[in-house]
């Protein structure tokens, strides 16, 4: 066992960090107040190879893999989780359906101008009656010769406001459902049919766009159907397995950064006559935020090794959603709480951390469907089959 | 024993429900997103006698008891956090320390204008290196001939923006004192306003004492008392916080069970789901356990002895079952509890600074742990 980075990802880390401290660090508080998304920052990382992190180099990308891609999320989560809201939902779930499924002319067309970041991308899953159930969609799409027409619409989409490109998955017959009824388009969202309807309000995360789409005879011609008609529900599942990873590794920067804001406070600020390192109070939170955090970095880069050796990792993907955003929830409550006042004023980025860690117990699969995940996973081996 | 209510407690109790559910529910969203507490909310609320709850008649207060105190503060927490604490600021800390330590120069001065919502109360004890360790304030009282000057700065006043008399701490040749520092007084200047996760409709300020020149009549309880007055006043606060807690959790509750049983996914209303029926269960277990610890501890107050244990007991309780309980309840609504147009993401920020607000959780621990320690003849610091 080997549990070093390489030197080539030990040098990607570097050149992330410096450009997240530089970049990315300076509008993080001022893309939540204003409430927008910083297009700069996308492009910015487009340009310096890093939106195609984990893509072969002949669809513009890095090629540094999974690991590599991980080290990205966890540099940004470190310093805003809007912006590494953005990645993910732009590499992670939008631009990986296709790097899964897509054919060799679909990557030429979509996958390298994302890979450059010269386009975004979204995932169009989640509907308003179809959201830890995702197999209840609602949105049709219809052959019409050489074109499927779309109606319908998704909700709380990550990116959905801005995105270039969208992933959309639609019910195509709906007699056969998930099991070869839905399929996966790519969708550009200059073409006719398609709207940004709302774009909603948020306690955190708010330099991201979470929107609801609508279709409305959007025609899709059929060369942009993503991967077998009627296999598109695995697609999906495929990309949320690899986006449910690195959003692990993005909590584990949030986490760490909550435990350097509390290290840093708990020397500087004394009270009783003594710095409050000496209070056991605050001792036993430092631990306990180190020993998870630990804990977290193991899993989130043993499953990145799975991934680029090829191995199974679907259950520990699930695994590393769940606990991780439950282990930055739990690290910025402490590191909120030891900072007192200064932990619930705006003024101060614990404030923000603690309102944009909440959303990642919940989307890109609630915890409770990780929990059914993995629990199904478990059973399934003992020759129980479980449903939610 | 007895838990039942008395008439006038059920008669109050839904007087309290009845007007936190007409005049303030309505608005708890638009007046958290502007970050305000107009005028009129408080007003009414002076009409109804919430204002003075605990006062005497006398001093045109409604005399509530401690346990119909605790249900107002309740009750307006189910609706908006803000609104209960700004109240519970003016009552608690501020009229009844003036009523507990007051002369009767000082109380008639300032008592049944404080009733009315002529003036509204602010707590001024924090500074920037004197949070937890309040004892360890640097804000000076020097006397001046009739007069004293006072020096200093503090943070987190509460009500600060909207009060016109602020309850100051300062340090005097004896000791901490207490003082009653008129808005008007000369050298009082508010400042700064925190721009918080939770609690947006309430005022937390920054207050500058520069030769604040106030009559030494104005101290409230003997000299060197302050530190007496400031910690009856937050034993009383933390009753009102735990209040508050019970009131925003159960709200949530209400608000989160009724999503789960229109919610449905997989063909069902989520409410069917174990899952989803464990986080309900749990969340009711520990609000019906902090409601009778917070009557009890209410009706405790009014007893007259010494509450000061319990008083943090039910604090660091409150707090606690407040922030789980809010925390489980985004999670029961899903993507919509993180959307500011649902009332759940408001709710969730508006509980996690009870751990915070009068006084964080740890120290509540400490004061528990003295207690528990003095039975045994050992002495805890802090």
């Amino acid at each position: 066992m080997d549990f070093t980075f390489s030197p080539e990802h030990q040098a990607l880390r570097r050149m992330i960090r410096e450009f997240a401290e530089n970049e990315v660090a300076p509008l993080a508080a001022e893309i939540d107040r204003e409430h927008r998304v910083p297009i700069e920052t996308m492009r910015k990382l487009g340009e310096i190879g890093l939106l195609g992190v984990c893509f072969p180099q002949e669809y513009g990308g890095m090629g540094a893999g999974e690991t590599g891609y991980c080290i990205l999320m966890e540099e940004l989560g470190r310093i805003c989780t809007s912006t590494a809201t953005n990645v993910g939902a732009h590499i992670g779930i939008g631009a990986m359906a296709i790097y899964l499924d897509g054919n060799e002319e679909q990557k030429r067309k979509y996958l390298t101008p994302l890979a450059r970041g010269e386009k975004i991308a979204a995932f169009g899953l989640t509907e308003a009656n179809a959201g830890s159930d995702a197999a209840n969609i609602r949105t049709r799409a219809v052959r019409e010769g050489d074109s499927w027409i779309l109606d319908g619409g998704k909700v709380f989409i990550t990116n959905g406001g801005y995105a270039d490109i969208v992933t959309v998955l639609a019910v195509t017959d709906p007699a056969l459902g998930p099991r070869g009824g839905i399929t996966a388009f790519i969708v550009e969202t200059q073409w006719e049919g398609f709207k940004v309807a709302r774009e909603e309000d948020k306690m955190g995360i708010r330099g991201t766009s979470t929107a609801e789409l609508v279709f409305e005879e959007l025609r899709v011609p059929h060369e942009n159907v993503l991967g077998k008609v009627g296999e598109g529900f695995v697609t999906f599942m495929k990309a949320l397995d690899m986006g449910r990873l690195t959003l692990g590794a993005a909590c584990l920067g949030g986490a760490q950064a909550a435990l350097e804001w509390a290290i840093r406070w708990a020397k500087t600020r004394n009270q009783f006559g003594v710095a409050l390192a000496h209070k056991q109070s605050v001792q036993w939170m430092i631990a306990n935020m180190a020993t998870e955090i630990e804990a977290l970095r193991s899993l989130v880069y043993r499953v990145a090794w799975l991934v680029d050796t090829g191995r199974p990792f679907s259950q520990l993907a699930a695994m590393c959603k769940m606990y991780g955003s439950e282990v930055a929830s739990r690290a910025i409550d402490m590191a909120l709480q030891i900072h007192g006042g200064l932990g619930v004023t705006r003024d101060f980025p614990i404030e923000r951390a603690f309102r944009d860690a909440r959303i990642a117990e919940i989307f890109e699969g609630t915890n409770e469907i990780q929990r059914i995940v993995i629990a199904a996973n478990i059973f399934r081996q003992h020759g129980v089959r479980i449903r939610p | 024993m007895e838990f039942a209510l008395s008439e006038d407690q059920r008669m109050f109790r839904n007087m309290f429900r009845d007007f936190a559910a007409k005049e303030i529910a309505p608005r708890a969203e638009e007046i958290d997103h502007e970050e305000t507490l107009p005028q009129d909310i408080l007003r009414k609320a002076a009409n109804q006698g919430f204002l003075g709850a605990t006062l005497p008649e006398k001093y045109f207060g409604a005399e509530l008891d401690g346990v119909s105190y605790a249900m107002l503060i309740e009750a307006l927490a189910g609706a908006c956090v803000s609104v209960a604490l700004t109240v519970a600021t003016h009552v608690s800390l501020v009229a009844m320390s003036i009523l507990e330590h007051g002369t009767d120069a000082q109380k008639d001065e300032w008592l049944e204008a404080m009733a009315a919502g002529e003036v509204i109360g602010a707590f001024a004890l924090t500074e920037p290196e004197a949070g937890s360790d309040g004892q360890a304030i640097a804000t000076r009282a020097t006397p001046d001939g009739d007069d004293v000057l006072l020096n200093g700065v503090k943070v987190w006043v509460g009500n600060g923006e909207i009060a016109g008399l602020f309850l100051v701490f300062a340090k005097g040749p004896e000791g901490i004192d207490a003082y009653l520092v008129p808005r008007d007084a000369p050298g009082l200047t508010v400042g700064y306003r925190e721009p918080t996760l939770g609690l947006r409709s309430m005022f937390f300020n920054t207050v500058y004492l520069e030769d604040c020149q106030v009559p030494s009549a104005n101290r409230l309880g003997g000299a060197g008392e302050g530190w007496t007055v400031a910690q009856k006043a937050l034993d009383r606060f933390a009753i009102a916080v735990a209040a508050a807690g019970l009131g925003v959790a159960a709200d949530a509750v209400d608000v989160a069970a009724q999503f789960a049983t229109e919610r449905v996914q997989f063909g069902v209303p989520i409410a069917k789901k174990q899952a989803i029926q464990n986080y309900i269960a749990e969340a009711h277990i520990e609000v019906e356990a902090l409601r009778y610890l917070v009557y009890r501890t209410a009706w405790l107050a009014d007893q007259g002895r010494d509450f000061s244990a319990e008083a943090s007991v039910v604090k660091a309780f409150g707090a606690r079952v407040a922030r789980n309980v809010t925390n489980r309840m985004v999670q029961v609504m899903g993507g919509y509890g993180f959307m500011e147009d649902y009332p759940m993401a408001r709710k969730y920020r508006d509980a996690r600074m009870l751990g915070l607000v009068g006084g964080p959780t740890e120290l509540h621990y400490v004061r528990v742990a003295q207690h528990i320690f003095a039975e045994r003849d050992l002495e805890i610091t802090p």
